[in-house]
C-alpha cells in the first residue's frame, strides 16, 4: 500500500485510464468495443480500491496531492503572472464519490452491452471519456483544471443522449447542454474574476492563479478586503458566490432550474441516466462543498435561509410533481429532485451533521437511483414501455425483479437500516439545528417520498395481471442479477454502519464547518 | 444470558436470511417449520433472560449492551446497543410469545399458499423489526423498528396482492404510519437538540435541566407518531383497511404486537411524559388520556353495526389502544402494560378464532360449490369472496357454528369475555384498573366515558358471538362448516388459556401481583397521582366494571341470542340515520378523501401537468425563443453584402458622435458652441443623410435575398 | 446673412461635412466598386480638409502633419485597392460588389 501513497500519481492514473480507454477503444474493431471498455472501467475501480484503502482517515488536509505547472504565461520581470497548475488531491469530502463513479461506470458499461448495438465503437469511448471528465471534476483543486474537466463532461453526455437517446433526444441534450453551459458561462466568468483577485489583493500571491490553496485565504478575507479596492464592488465576495452558486444549482439541479432534468433522463439511454443522476448530479452539490462554501463563508450564511428554501420547495415540489407521473423514468427523474432537495438542505444546514448527511446523501442517492433506472432498463428492454399503467401484478411474473425493486424503493423512501435513511436523517437533523422550521417542512418529503414510490410499486407489482403481454415476461437473468447486488449490499450496509462511511469524511466536514463558520480555514494546506 | 440479548433479534433475522436466499432448497412446510423454531427459540431465550434478571432482585436498573457504533456526525453519536430492562424484557416476551403461537397457527393456516415461503420471510422480519423497536437503547433505534414494522405490515396486508383491495389497504397503511413517523421523526430531532443524545439513559438523567415546554413538544411528537402506529384518533382508518391481509397477521401485528408500539413508546418516554406541558396547563398527558378515550368510544359506535367478522374485531382493537392511552394518559402505566399484556392475549386469540371460522367457511363453501373439501390455496380470492358473491367473512352469512366448531366456538367465547371485561378473567382485570386510577386520578368525565365504552365494547363482541356461533345456520357455507387442524387449535387453546387466567395469575392481588413487581422497579415513582375528589372504593369500581360488563352481555343475548335471526336478510340490520352513521364509519374516509387524498392529486396533478410544463419550462423555453428570435434577427444583420456593412460602420459612427456630443467635456463643448448653428446644422443635414441611407438600403431588400441564394446565383 | 459673407472655419468644416456625407453616400449606394473606392477617397479628403481648417483655426500645426499622412496612406491604399479591384474583376468579371457576399454569416 505504501507504494500507492508515496510518490505514485495514483490519481492522475485513475482520471486518465478512462481516457487511454477510450482512444483504445476507438482504435479497435467494433466488436471489440464492449470488452475493452469494460476491462478499462474494472481496472480503474480496481485502482479506486486502493485509493480508499490509502486514505487515511484521521486526516482533515488533502490526500494523494499532485502538483506540477501547467500553464505559466505573460511573463512580467521573469515571474509569470498567468498561472494554472495541474493540482490533485482528496480529502474526505470527494473520498466516496471516486468510488461510487467508477462502480456505477461498470455497471452501466457491463448493462450497455446489451442494449447498445449501434455505432458501440464510439458509444463506449464516450462512456469512458465521460469517466474521466467525472473523475477529473471530484479531483481537481485548480478552477481552472475544474472548470476544464467540467466542461468534458458535458461533450460525451451531449453525444450519449443525442445519438442513443429516445424519439426528442435532440431537444433533450440541446437542453441539457445549453442549461448547463449557462450556468457554467458564469461560472467561467467568477473563476477569471477569482484569479484576478489574487492578482491585485495584499494578500494573494500576485499571480493571476486558480489553485484551491492559493485562493482560500485570500477568498476568506475578500468582504473585508473587497470595499478597500477600487476595482472591485463592495460587495464582490456576494456576487462571486451567487455565479458559482448558480452554475452549481443548475447541475444539481435546485429549484427551480430543474427542468432539463426530467427530459434529459427520459431520453437518455439507460446507462446515461444511469451515470446522468448517479454522478453528474453531484458534481453540483461537490461544487457548493468543495468551492462555494469554503471560497464564500460569509455569503454562504447570508443566502443559506434562500438555498435552504429552494431546497425544501424542490423537495416537496419534487415529491408531488412525481406523484402525477406516467413514465417511471420521469418519476424517478423527479424523486431525484426531491433527494438532491435533502443534500441541499443538509448542505445549507452548516453544521457537521447535515453536512454529513447531505454527503452520505449524494452517495445514497447514486447508489439507490442507479439501482432504480437500472431496473427501469431491464424492465423497458423487455416490454419497450415505460409506462406506468403498462404494467400490474408483475411480482407474480418476476419476482426476483420484484424483490430487487422493492428494496430499492424502500432505500429510495428512506427507509431505516438501508442507506437512505442516513443519510436524510442527518441531513434532516443538521437542519433542525440550524432551523426547525427547515426541518418541519423537509421531513414532510418522507411522507411525500412514500406516496409517489408505493403507488409506483403498487401499480406495477400488485393488482392482477391486466396485459397479456406482461404474462410472458422473463425473470432477471444471472447477470441482471449480478449488476443489482453490489448496489443492494450497498444498500444494506451502509444503512446498518453507516460510520464506516461517516467516519472518514468526519474530519474533512469539521475543518469545512470551521470554515463556513468564520473561524481561520484549517484545511486546504498542501504540500 | 442478558450479555447476549443480541441473539433474540438475531434468531428471526437469520430465519429471514436463510429462507430469502436458501429458501428455494427447502420445501414450503420446511421454511415455515424453520421460522417457526428460530421464534421459539427467540422465546425460550427470552423466558431465560427474564428468570434471570428476576434472579438479580429488584436492584437490577436494566442494562444496555452495545454492539457498535451506529451513526456519528460531529457531535451526532448513536450506537447500535440494546436495553435489557424490565419492561423491553416483558414486550419481547409477549412478542416471541405471542408471535411463536402465531407462527405455528400459520403453518396450519396457509399450509396451502403458493406464497408460503414469502409470508414467513415476511413475519420472521416483522418479528426482528418489533424487537429492535421494544429493545433498542435509543430513539432512533426504536425508530428503526417503528418503520420496519410498518414496512413488513405493509407487505402483509398486500400478501395476496393480486385483488387491489389488499394492495390499496397494505399502501394506505404504510402511508398513514409515514404521517406519524413524520412527527416522531420531528421529535427526535427536537430530542436530541435538546439532550444532545438519543440514549434513553442520557435523557432521562437529565429531564430537569429541560423545560416542561419543550418536554411537551417532544411527547406531543411522539404521541402523534403514536396515533399512526396504534391508530388513534385521527389516524386510525388504515387499521380497519389492514384487515385485508392475512388473519394471523391480523392477530400478530394487528391486535398483539405491532399497534401497540405507541403504548410502548409512551411509557418508554414516561419520565419525559410526567413532566411535560402542552399548554398553560394542559399536560401532554391530558391530550393522550383525552384522545384515547375518545377513540376508544368512537370506534366502539363502529363496532356496534359492522357485519363483517374481523372489522368488529378491528375496531374493538382500535377501541381496546384507546384503552391503553387511556391508562396512559392519566399516569397509569403499569395498567396501560398490563392492559396491553391481557389484550395480546385475548385480540390475537380472537382473530384467530376468526381465521379458524373463516377458514371453516371456507371449507364448507368449498364443500357445497365443488362438492368436495377445497384445497384453501387460493386465499386471494376467497377470503374476500370476489371470486364469486359469497363473503366468508360476513356474519350475517354465519350463525349455528356452535355445533360445527366446537373448539373453536369455546375458545372465541373466553376470548370474548375477556375482552367483555366479564368478572375475574384477564382483560376486566387490566381493564377496571385502568377505569378504577382514572376516577382515582380525578378524571371523573373520562371515567364515565370509559364506563359508556365498556358496556358497549360487551355489548358488541356478544352480538359478534351470537351472530357467529348461536342459533341455526343462515348459509349453505355455514352448515358445511366443519373444525380447524389441531395445528390451528392447539394454539387457539394456549391463548385461551392465558387470556382467561393472566389477570388471576398475574394481576391478584390488586395492583400488588406479579406483574406489578415486575415493572415497578422501572416506573418507580412515576406516573399516577392520586386526584382531588371522591375515590370510589376498589369494590364498588370493580362492581361496577362486572355489573356494566354483565348488563352488555345481556343486553346482547336479548337481542341476538335469545332468538337468533334464521336468514341472512332477517340478520341484515334496519336502523336510522344513527346506524347508518355507525355502519359507514361516520364517513371519515370519505371526508379525508375529499379533504386530504383528493386535494394532493389535484395538487400533484396541476404542478406536474401544467405548473412545470408552461410555468417553469415555459419560462426557460421562453428565454431560449428569446434568444433564437433575437440571434435570428441579429444573424439577418450579416448578410455578406459589403454596403450593409458599411451602413452598420455609417450607423455606429453616427450614434456614437452623438453619444459624444451630448457628453463631451465642457472645454470642447463651448467650443463647438462657439461654432454655433452650423455645426449643429451640420449634424441635423447629417441624420437626414443617414435616414436617406437607410431607406436607400433597406428598400432593395428582395434582390439582395435573391442574390443571397446560391441557386439563382449561378443561373 | 453676416455669415455668408466671409468665410469662416464654420464654412470650411461645413464643405467638408457636405464632402464627406457625399462620400459615405457614394459608398452605400453604388454598387460599382470604383466608384465606391472614388468615394473613399472623397471621404478621406473630406477629412484633410477639416484638418486643415481646424488646424488654422486652432492655430497649430498637428492637424497639417496629420493631412501628409492621410495623403501618403491614401497614396498607399489607392495602389491596393485598385489591385484589388482588378483581381475583383478577373475572378468575378464585374466590380459589382454586390457579388462579393461569399461571407455571407
Amino acid at each position: 500500500m505504501d507504494f500507492f501513497t508515496s510518490g505514485f500519481p495514483i490519481l492522475t492514473v485513475l482520471i486518465f485510464l478512462p481516457l487511454v480507454g477510450a482512444i483504445i477503444t476507438a482504435i479497435l474493431p467494433d466488436d471489440m468495443a464492449e470488452s475493452s471498455a469494460l476491462a478499462f472501467t474494472v481496472l480503474t475501480a480496481l485502482l479506486s480500491l486502493f485509493v480508499i484503502f490509502g486514505f487515511d482517515p484521521t486526516r482533515a488536509d488533502f490526500q494523494f496531492v499532485e502538483r506540477y505547472n501547467w500553464i505559466d504565461a505573460i511573463s512580467r520581470q521573469g515571474e509569470s503572472l498567468f498561472k494554472v497548475e495541474y493540482l490533485l488531491g482528496l480529502d474526505g469530502i470527494s473520498l466516496w464519490l471516486i468510488p461510487l463513479t467508477t462502480l456505477l461506470m461498470v455497471l452501466s458499461v457491463w448493462f450497455s452491452s446489451d442494449s447498445v448495438t449501434e455505432r458501440k465503437k464510439e458509444y463506449y469511448a464516450f462512456m469512458l471519456l465521460l469517466e474521466t471528465g467525472m473523475l477529473g471534476v471530484f479531483v481537481a483543486l485548480d478552477l481552472f483544471l475544474f472548470f476544464i474537466f467540467w466542461e468534458i463532461v458535458l461533450i460525451p453526455m451531449y453525444f450519449l443522449i443525442g445519438i442513443w437517446g429516445g424519439s426528442n433526444r435532440i431537444y433533450a441534450t440541446m437542453k441539457f447542454v445549453l442549461y448547463t453551459m449557462a450556468g457554467s458561462a458564469l461560472m467561467l466568468a467568477a473563476i477569471m474574476g477569482l484569479g484576478m483577485v489574487n492578482l491585485v489583493s495584499p494578500s494573494g500571491t500576485g499571480q493571476i492563479a486558480f489553485a484551491f490553496d492559493k485562493l482560500l485565504p485570500v477568498m476568506q478575507g475578500l468582504p473585508q478586503l473587497a470595499p478597500t479596492l477600487a476595482t472591485l464592488p463592495a460587495n464582490a465576495a456576494m456576487w462571486f458566490f451567487l455565479a458559482f452558486a448558480l452554475a452549481f444549482a443548475i447541475k444539481v439541479p435546485l429549484f427551480p432550474f430543474h427542468t432539463w432534468l426530467p427530459d434529459a433522463h427520459v431520453q437518455a439511454p439507460t446507462a446515461g441516466s444511469v451515470i446522468l443522476a448517479g454522478i453528474l448530479l453531484k458534481m453540483g452539490t461537490y461544487g457548493y462543498l468543495r468551492f462555494a462554501l469554503p471560497f464564500f463563508p460569509e455569503p454562504a450564511r447570508d443566502f443559506a435561509p434562500l438555498f435552504a428554501l429552494l431546497a425544501i420547495i424542490g423537495i416537496l415540489y419534487g415529491a408531488w410533481v412525481a406523484y402525477a407521473q406516467k413514465d417511471i423514468k420521469s418519476l424517478v427523474a423527479y424523486s431525484s429532485v426531491s433527494h438532491l432537495g435533502f443534500v441541499m438542505l443538509g448542505i445549507f444546514a452548516l453544521n457537521a451533521q447535515g453536512l454529513s448527511g447531505g454527503i452520505l446523501q449524494m452517495i445514497n442517492h447514486g447508489i439507490s437511483t442507479g439501482a432504480l433506472f437500472l431496473l427501469v432498463g431491464m424492465i423497458y428492454e423487455r416490454r419497450h414501455t415505460r409506462d406506468i399503467d403498462a404494467f400490474g401484478g408483475l411480482w407474480k411474473i418476476m419476482p426476483i425483479y420484484a424483490a430487487f425493486f422493492l428494496i430499492t424503493m424502500l432505500a429510495s423512501v428512506g427507509l431505516p437500516g438501508l442507506n437512505g435513511f442516513v443519510g436524510e436523517f442527518l441531513a434532516l437533523l443538521g437542519a433542525f439545528a440550524a432551523n426547525p422550521w427547515w426541518a418541519l417542512f423537509g421531513t414532510l418529503g418522507v411522507v411525500l417520498a412514500a406516496t409517489y414510490m408505493l403507488r409506483l410499486f403498487n401499480k406495477m407489482f400488485f393488482g392482477p395481471v391486466d396485459r397479456d403481454e406482461n404474462r410472458g415476461l422473463l425473470d432477471l437473468t444471472r447477470k441482471e442479477v449480478a449488476l443489482l447486488v453490489p448496489l443492494v449490499i450497498l444498500m444494506v450496509l451502509i444503512g446498518f454502519a453507516p460510520n464506516l462511511f461517516l467516519d472518514p469524511m468526519q474530519p474533512s466536514v469539521n475543518a469545512l464547518v470551521e470554515i463556513v463558520n468564520g473561524n481561520a480555514p484549517s484545511i486546504g494546506m498542501l504540500p | 444470558m442478558i450479555d447476549l440479548i443480541w441473539l433474540i433479534p438475531l434468531l428471526p433475522l437469520l430465519g429471514v436470511v436463510i429462507n430469502t436466499f436458501f429458501g428455494r432448497f427447502l420445501s414450503g412446510k420446511a421454511s415455515a417449520w424453520l421460522a417457526t423454531l428460530l421464534v421459539g427459540i427467540a422465546a425460550a431465550l427470552t423466558l431465560v433472560t427474564i428468570f434471570q434478571v428476576r434472579g438479580l432482585g429488584e436492584e437490577f436498573g436494566g442494562e444496555t449492551v452495545t454492539l457498535y457504533r451506529w451513526m456519528t456526525a460531529g457531535d451526532f453519536s448513536v450506537t447500535l446497543s440494546f436495553l435489557v430492562d424490565q419492561l423491553s424484557l416483558l414486550m419481547t416476551m409477549v412478542i416471541t410469545g405471542v408471535g411463536f403461537l402465531i407462527h405455528m397457527y400459520s403453518i396450519g393456516y396457509m399450509a396451502h399458499d403458493p406464497g408460503i415461503r414469502r409470508y414467513f420471510i415476511y413475519l420472521n422480519l416483522f418479528v426482528f423489526a418489533m424487537l429492535m423497536l421494544v429493545l433498542g437503547d435509543n430513539y432512533l433505534l426504536m425508530f428503526l423498528g417503528w418503520e420496519g414494522v410498518g414496512l413488513c405490515s405493509y407487505l402483509l396486508i398486500s400478501f395476496w396482492f393480486s385483488d387491489t383491495v389488499n394492495a390499496d389497504a397494505g399502501k394506505k397503511a404504510f402511508i398513514v404510519n409515514r404521517i406519524g413517523d413524520f412527527a416522531v421523526l420531528l421529535g427526535i430531532f427536537l430530542t436530541w437538540t435538546t439532550f444532545g443524545s438519543l440514549a434513553y439513559a442520557d435523557i432521562f438523567g437529565s429531564i430537569e435541566a429541560v423545560s416542561a415546554g419543550v418536554l411537551g413538544l417532544i411527547t406531543f411528537l411522539f404521541f402523534v407518531g403514536c396515533t399512526g402506529k396504534s391508530a388513534q384518533i385521527p389516524l386510525y382508518v388504515w387499521l380497519p383497511d389492514a384487515m385485508a391481509g392475512p388473519t394471523p397477521v391480523s392477530a400478530l401485528i394487528h391486535a398483539a404486537t405491532m399497534v401497540t408500539a405507541g403504548v410502548y413508546l409512551l411509557v418508554r418516554s414516561a419520565p419525559m411524559l410526567d413532566e411535560a406541558i402542552l399548554i398553560s396547563n394542559f399536560l401532554t398527558r391530558d391530550l393522550v388520556a383525552w384522545i384515547g378515550v375518545l377513540t376508544a368510544l368512537f370506534a366502539a359506535t363502529i363496532a356496534l353495526t359492522q357485519t363483517d367478522i374481523k372489522r368488529v374485531l378491528a375496531y374493538s382493537t382500535v377501541s381496546q389502544l384507546g384503552y391503553m392511552f387511556l391508562g396512559v394518559g392519566t399516569g397509569a402505566y403499569i395498567a396501560a402494560i398490563f392492559h396491553l399484556f391481557t389484550h395480546a392475549f385475548f385480540k390475537a386469540l380472537l382473530f384467530l378464532g376468526s381465521g379458524s371460522v373463516m377458514h371453516g367457511m371456507e371449507h364448507g363453501h368449498h364443500a357445497i360449490s365443488h362438492g368436495q373439501p377445497a384445497e384453501a390455496d387460493d386465499h386471494a380470492t376467497d377470503e374476500h369472496g370476489h371470486a364469486d358473491s359469497f363473503d366468508v367473512q360476513d356474519m350475517r352469512n354465519m350463525g349455528g357454528l356452535w355445533q360445527k366448531m366446537p373448539a373453536t366456538a369455546w375458545t372465541f367465547l373466553i376470548g370474548g369475555l375477556a375482552l367483555a371485561g366479564f368478572p375475574l378473567t384477564s382483560g376486566f382485570f387490566s381493564k377496571d384498573e385502568i377505569l378504577t386510577l382514572t376516577q382515582h386520578g380525578g378524571y371523573n368525565l373520562l371515567y364515565v366515558i370509559g364506563i359508556v365504552t365498556a358496556f358497549m365494547t360487551a355489548f358488541y363482541t356478544f352480538r359478534q358471538f351470537f351472530m357467529v356461533f348461536w342459533g341455526k345456520p343462515r348459509t349453505e357455507a355455514a352448515a358445511h362448516a366443519h373444525e380447524s387442524p389441531s395445528v390451528m387449535t392447539v394454539p387457539l387453546m394456549i391463548l385461551a388459556a392465558f387470556a382467561l387466567l393472566a389477570g388471576l395469575i398475574f394481576g391478584l392481588p390488586l395492583e400488588d401481583g406479579v406483574f406489578h413487581h415486575w415493572l415497578e422497579p422501572l416506573l418507580y415513582g412515576l406516573g399516577h397521582h392520586e386526584g382531588e375528589g371522591y375515590h370510589l372504593p376498589i369494590m364498588a369500581s370493580l362492581a361496577i366494571s362486572s355489573i356494566v360488563a354483565i348488563a352488555g352481555i345481556a343486553l346482547a343475548y336479548l337481542r341476538y341470542g335469545r332468538r337468533p335471526a334464521e336468514t341472512v336478510g332477517e340478520a341484515t340490520a334496519k336502523g336510522g340515520l344513527l346506524h347508518a352513521l355507525s355502519y359507514n364509519k361516520w364517513y371519515v374516509d370519505e371526508i379525508y378523501h375529499a379533504l386530504i387524498v383528493r386535494p394532493y392529486e389535484l395538487l400533484a396533478a396541476f404542478s406536474a401537468r401544467f405548473f412545470d410544463r408552461f410555468v417553469i419550462d415555459g419560462a426557460v423555453n421562453g428565454v431560449a425563443k428569446l434568444l433564437s428570435v433575437g440571434g435570428g434577427g441579429l444573424g439577418r444583420l450579416q448578410s455578406g453584402f459589403v454596403r450593409s456593412y458599411a451602413l452598420g460602420i455609417v450607423s455606429g459612427l453616427f450614434i456614437i458622435g452623438f453619444v459624444m456630443f451630448l457628453t463631451i467635456p465642457n472645454e470642447l463643448r463651448n467650443y463647438f458652441s462657439q461654432l454655433g448653428t452650423p455645426a449643429i446644422l451640420t449634424f441635423v443635414v447629417g441624420l437626414g443623410l443617414l435616414a436617406l441611407i437607410l431607406w436607400t438600403t433597406l428598400r432593395p431588400r428582395k434582390t439582395v435575398e435573391a442574390a443571397a441564394d446560391p441557386i439563382t446565383h449561378t443561373s | 446673412m453676416e455669415a455668408l459673407t466671409t468665410i469662416t472655419t464654420t464654412h470650411y468644416l461645413i464643405l467638408s461635412a457636405i464632402l464627406f456625407s457625399l462620400g459615405v453616400l457614394g459608398v452605400l449606394m453604388r454598387r460599382s466598386a470604383i466608384i465606391a473606392f472614388l468615394s473613399i477617397e472623397l471621404m478621406l479628403n473630406a477629412v484633410n480638409l477639416s484638418f486643415v481648417a481646424l488646424a488654422r483655426d486652432l492655430v497649430s500645426l498637428d492637424g497639417q502633419v496629420v493631412v501628409f499622412f492621410v495623403m501618403t496612406v491614401a497614396a498607399a491604399e489607392v495602389a491596393v485597392g485598385l489591385a484589388l479591384i482588378v483581381a475583383f474583376y478577373r475572378s468575378l468579371g464585374t466590380t459589382d460588389i454586390d457579388e462579393a457576399h461569399e461571407l455571407y454569416g
